[in-house]
C-alpha cells in the first residue's frame, strides 16, 4: 500500500486494483470547517483531471479534481452526515472516493510523502 | 490586470496580537484581518450566541461630524430622523445616493458635541468624500484615523462589562457611553451586528491591544474573526454591504423601509428621496428574502433563484451554513410575486436545480438588550 499526492493536494492510495481519493491534510486545514460534500455519482466514468467532488467550507466551496482516471466504483457516504471527518481524518476515514484504476502509469508523475511534504513546505 | 501598483494593505492596531493568538490572517477591504483563530469559525460563532467575542473591527471608518447644524445637514444624505436623536443615542441609517440606491449603511450617535459615525471599511473613503462633497459647507467631518473599533458580542457581553462599570450593564441598546476600562478612556454604544446584545468599543489605537487583552482574560471570552462575524449577522438576517444591499439596491427593496423616517416619508429632502418614498407608495418589483436549501448544499451568492417553473425569479446575495441553524441559510431578492415565506423556490447550483423555500428572516432570533 502506498499513497501519491498531486500538486493540487488530493492523494491516492491504491488497493489492489483501486485507487482511493481524497484531499491532504495541507488541503483540509486550507479549507476550514468542511459542512457539505457533494460526491461523483457510482459508475460516473472520470478522465484524469475531471472535476469529480466539492467540498464546501463555512466560507467557500472548493472543487477536486481525479488525479487519476477510471471509472467510480464508490463514494463515502458517511461524509453527507460528518462531512467534518476530512478535517478531523484527511488522509483516513475522510476519503472521498475510489476508482477502479484502469491504468497504474498515471501514479508516476505523483509526489511520495517526503516530496509532497517539501513541496508544501515550499509554498509557505 | 493592469500596471497599476497594488495598494499596501493596511494593519489595524491589533495586527500583532491577532498573530500572536495563531489567526489566520485574510485580506479585507484593504486591511489584513483575522478571518479565524485555531479554534475555528464554526466554535467562535456558537460561542458568541452562547457567552461573548471579542472582534477587531477597526477597519471600519470612524469620524466625527461637528457643527451646529450637523445633523440637518446629514439628513440631506440619510433617510433618518438625526434631528430627533436624542443625546447618547445610536442609529442605523444608510447613505443614499440621487436613484435611491445605497451609498453604504452607517451607525450614527449623538454625542451631544457632534454625531459619531462608523462606516463600512470598504466604503469609508467614498462615504467621507461624498459627505465632504455634499455637505462641508454646514458641517465639519473629522475622520478618526487613529481610533481602534472592538465589538464585544454575546448574551454574556453585559456581565463582562458591567465588571469594569457598572453602568455597562444598565445602557438600552442603541444607547451611549464613555468610561474607562482599564485606564483607557473608552467610547462605548451599545450595539453590534451578530443578532446578540453587545457593546462596540471604541478605543485610541494605542490603548487597544492592552483593552483586548484585559476582556481577552475573562472567563466567559474568546476572540472572534470575521468568518464567524459573517455567518453570525446572516442568521441574525442583517445586510452586509457590497453583497445584500449595495448603489443598486434601494432600501425598501432591500426590507429596511424603517429607516425611513415617519417625518422624513413626509418631507422627504434626501438624496433619491423621491426614488424611494414613491416605492413606499407604489411597492417595489424585488425584496430582499431569507432562503432556506431543503438539502445540505449552501447556495452561495450569485446562486440563481428559479420559480417551481424554471423561470429565473432572482438571485442569491449571501449564502452559507449557519452554524446555529446547523444547516445552509441564504438571502436574496426575488421578484415580489414570490417573496412570501414558505414560497417553493429553486437554487441552481452547479447546474442542478436544488429546492429550498423562502423564509421570514431572521433565521436566529435577534436578543437585543431593551430591558
Amino acid at each position: 500500500m502506498f499513497v501519491k499526492y498531486s500538486k493540487d493536494h488530493e492523494w491516492v492510495r491504491i488497493e489492489g486494483d483501486t485507487a482511493v481519493v481524497g484531499i491532504s491534510n495541507y488541503a483540509q486545514e486550507q479549507l476550514g470547517e468542511i459542512v457539505f460534500v457533494e460526491l461523483p455519482d457510482v459508475g460516473k466514468k472520470l478522465k484524469k483531471g475531471d472535476q469529480a467532488a466539492v467540498i464546501e467550507s463555512v466560507k467557500a466551496a472548493s472543487e477536486v479534481y481525479t488525479p487519476v482516471p477510471g471509472e467510480v466504483s464508490e463514494v463515502n457516504g458517511k461524509l453527507d452526515s460528518t462531512p467534518a471527518k476530512i478535517n478531523t481524518d484527511a488522509t483516513g476515514e475522510g476519503w472521498l472516493f475510489k476508482v477502479a484504476l484502469s491504468d497504474p502509469g498515471e501514479l508516476d508523475e505523483m509526489m511520495d510523502e517526503g516530496d509532497y511534504k517539501a513541496y508544501v513546505e515550499g509554498l509557505g | 490586470m493592469t500596471d497599476q501598483k497594488p495598494e499596501p494593505v493596511k494593519e489595524t492596531p491589533l495586527y500583532a496580537f491577532h498573530r500572536e493568538k495563531g489567526a489566520k490572517m485574510v485580506p479585507f477591504a484593504g486591511y489584513e484581518m483575522p478571518l479565524q483563530y485555531p479554534g475555528g469559525i464554526i466554535a467562535e460563532h456558537l460561542h458568541t450566541r452562547e457567552h461573548a467575542s471579542l472582534f477587531d473591527v477597526s477597519h471600519m471608518g470612524q469620524a466625527h461630524l461637528l457643527g451646529d447644524d450637523a445633523a440637518a445637514a446629514l439628513e440631506s444624505l440619510v433617510p433618518g430622523d438625526l434631528q430627533g436623536l436624542a443625546e447618547d443615542r445610536t442609529h442605523y441609517t444608510v447613505l443614499t445616493n440621487e436613484r435611491g440606491g445605497i451609498i453604504d449603511d452607517l451607525m450614527v450617535t449623538n454625542r451631544g458635541s457632534c454625531l459619531f459615525l462608523v462606516v463600512n471599511a470598504a466604503c469609508k473613503e467614498g462615504d467621507f468624500a461624498h459627505i465632504q462633497n455634499y455637505i462641508a459647507a454646514r458641517a465639519e467631518l473629522e475622520i478618526l484615523e487613529d481610533r481602534a473599533l472592538i465589538a464585544l458580542q454575546g448574551p454574556a457581553a453585559a456581565a463582562v462589562l458591567s465588571r469594569f462599570d457598572p453602568r455597562a450593564g444598565d445602557m438600552k441598546f442603541m444607547t451611549a457611553d464613555t468610561f474607562r476600562i482599564g485606564g483607557a478612556s473608552c467610547f462605548v454604544t451599545r450595539s453590534g451586528y451578530t443578532g446578540e446584545d453587545g457593546y462596540e468599543i471604541s478605543v485610541a489605537a494605542g490603548d487597544a491591544e492592552g483593552l483586548v487583552r484585559l476582556l481577552n482574560d475573562e472567563p466567559e471570552v474568546m476572540l472572534a474573526g470575521l468568518g464567524s462575524r459573517d455567518s453570525l449577522r446572516l442568521e441574525a438576517g442583517l445586510c452586509l454591504y457590497g453583497a445584500d444591499i449595495d448603489v443598486s439596491t434601494t432600501p425598501i427593496e432591500a426590507g429596511l423601509s424603517w429607516v425611513v423616517n415617519k417625518r422624513r416619508r413626509q418631507n422627504g429632502g434626501f438624496l433619491g428621496s423621491d426614488v424611494i418614498l414613491g416605492q413606499l407608495k407604489n411597492g417595489v418589483s424585488r425584496k430582499r428574502v431569507g432562503i432556506r436549501p431543503d438539502g445540505k448544499a449552501p447556495a452561495r451568492a450569485h446562486t440563481a433563484i428559479e420559480a417551481t417553473a424554471g423561470n429565473t425569479i432572482g438571485g442569491v446575495t449571501s449564502g452559507s451554513y449557519g452554524p446555529s441553524v446547523e444547516g445552509p441559510v441564504a438571502m436574496g431578492y426575488v421578484e415580489t410575486g414570490f417573496a412570501a415565506p414558505a414560497t417553493p423556490v429553486n437554487l441552481i447550483v452547479r447546474g442542478k436545480a436544488l429546492p429550498g423555500r423562502v423564509v421570514k428572516l431572521p433565521f436566529v432570533e435577534r436578543r437585543y438588550f431593551n430591558a
